[in-house]
């Protein structure tokens, strides 16, 4: 590198702004994202856990406020949000797995990635359902 | 104007060190046939309009991997990218993202050469053989577990793909990593070890973000964002075993 | 080369990942907009003494704890990546930050869940 370095003269583009480049770029930063409504809600239920801890009172204020139009409007976003984290998890998901062989063939990663997002579906779903079926 | 003598508006992103302060776009106006690649509209610029530009080619068949370029933004390679399907617009090609620029297209490629070296891309074997002894053989199983990450042609646009290694030079990159990982995922080989001080390094695996564009971008299906994410669950196992493990067993 | 300690929050990274992605949806479902409307769930699901009675079980205590505690371990990771992936130098700072805040939290809702009992 040395011998001609006097006619050298690397130059090196700014990265900042790389995830205009491509709206992959974009999809990946929204997944990332998800974090933190992720962590909104884990402060929401940790809050809650506080206000039981002090009183039925204090927890009754933390029930009325959930049952405001914004809590709900937040919570009907934050669905959204772990919806496409669910989606995004499983997306990537095969990525991280050596791969995985059924009757002599590959399983292709949109295969893994589908098993994944049912397995969401069906859980979430039971979830509800089951404590649908319980009547306090 | 028949089809026979299309012509296509090519921005090319030019920097010549010893005259220009930075890159600018010069637009050549190129006439081009229907199996036309970039490649061969950057041989027609430097041809029959202007014998300044500076690229790297060699097998024009997409084995070389010495002509990979950005062309509308995306890493591709300009030998199997086709001049027709950017047709009735412009076409932009620059140099590959995340590397310095040598001149025109050409980039410096010194940081990915010493890497490579880094991983130790080759087979170190478990227990050397004698000649007399014959080959190291393997069975069709065994070649599956690594064959996909083999056929990586070192043409880097994985690298121009993977913002982790633009942010972070440092970071050892997608393609480097899936050849760490086609080595030490071959039976015949016993250099993992060697290999995974590395590996489990914030340059190795654990500089890896998954964004797996690099992937996508990949113009022999390695997959690199799975060579290497494959590893993380193998890397954290390790990470929390090191401390139970007898002294002097290897895992 | 020095060995990276991300698999220590890379585990619970994932731990959090999975279970908010396997079961997120419906909790969300059901704490904010389930109950609180009465849509169909009932609101007395998650009324005073049958929180505090699932709280003081510790099987209610240990699902409490994960969902709150991994949740936040899988947020941390992700956030700390954004800043970084914007351009803000994420140094050792930054990251002890970020991961001191996750487990203030983390021990914060161990004390919580222990001070309500049994």
């Amino acid at each position: 590198m040395s011998a001609q370095s006097g006619k050298r003269r690397p130059y090196l583009r700014p990265i900042s702004g790389w995830w205009k480049r491509d709206p992959y770029f974009i999809r990946y930063l929204a997944m990332e994202a998800t974090s933190i409504l992720i962590a909104l809600y884990a402060l929401i239920l940790l809050f809650g856990l506080l206000r039981l801890s002090q009183g039925e009172a204090a927890y009754n204020g933390w029930l009325e406020t959930l049952q405001s139009p914004l809590s709900v409007g937040l919570h009907v976003l934050l669905l959204l949000v772990f919806g496409y984290h669910s989606y995004s998890w499983f997306k990537i998901m095969p990525k991280t797995l050596p791969a995985i062989h059924w009757r002599g063939a590959k399983v292709p990663q949109p295969v893994i990635t589908r098993i994944g997002v049912a397995a969401a579906v069906v859980l979430n779903l039971l979830v509800i359902a089951g404590l649908a079926g319980v009547q306090p | 104007m028949s089809d026979d003598n299309k012509t296509i508006e090519m921005e090319v992103l030019r920097y010549r060190p010893e005259q220009d302060r930075e890159p600018f776009f010069q637009t050549y106006e190129v006439p081009f046939e229907d199996d036309w690649s970039v490649l061969q509209g950057l041989q027609y610029i430097k041809d029959d309009l202007d014998s300044s530009l500076s690229f790297r080619w060699s097998c024009r068949m997409a084995i070389c991997g010495s002509c990979g370029m950005m062309i509308d933004g995306v890493p591709k390679l300009g030998c199997r990218t086709f001049l027709r399907n950017y047709h009735s617009g412009k076409l932009r090609v620059e140099a590959l993202e995340h590397f310095p620029i040598e001149r025109d297209l050409v980039i410096v490629v010194d940081d990915f050469m010493e890497k490579l070296a880094r991983i130790k891309p080759y087979l170190i074997p478990k227990q050397v053989r004698k000649l007399e002894q014959g080959e190291y053989l393997q069975t069709p199983g065994q070649l599956e577990q690594y064959r996909q990450f083999s056929t990586c042609i070192n043409c880097m646009l994985c690298y121009a793909a993977c913002p982790q290694y633009g942010l972070n030079s440092g970071f050892t990159g997608p393609g480097i990593l899936a050849l760490m990982h086609r080595y030490n995922a071959d039976s015949r080989d016993g250099g993992r070890d060697q290999r995974m001080e590395l590996g489990h390094s914030d340059e190795g695996v654990w500089g890896c973000a998954a964004v797996a564009y690099c992937s996508e971008v990949c113009p022999k299906e390695v997959d690199p964002a799975n060579a290497i994410n494959q590893n993380k669950m193998g890397s954290a196992i390790d990470y929390f075993l090191r401390f139970v493990r007898p002294r002097g067993a290897t895992g | 080369m020095k060995r990276s300690n991300e698999p220590v929050f890379w585990s619970l990274f994932g731990a959090g990942g999975m279970l908010s992605a396997l079961i997120g949806a419906a909790l969300v479902f059901v704490t904010g907009i389930g109950v609180p409307l009465a849509l169909l769930l009932s609101p007395d699901l998650m009324q005073y003494q049958n929180m505090l009675a699932f709280t003081q079980h510790w099987l209610g205590k240990l699902v409490i704890f994960a969902v709150i505690a991994l949740f936040l371990w899988h947020a941390t990771l992700r956030i700390l990546l954004l800043l970084h992936d914007f351009g803000f130098r994420t140094g050792i700072g930054t990251k002890f930050i970020g991961n001191g805040l996750a487990l203030l939290c983390t021990l914060a809702a161990a004390y919580l869940l222990l001070a309500l009992g049994s």
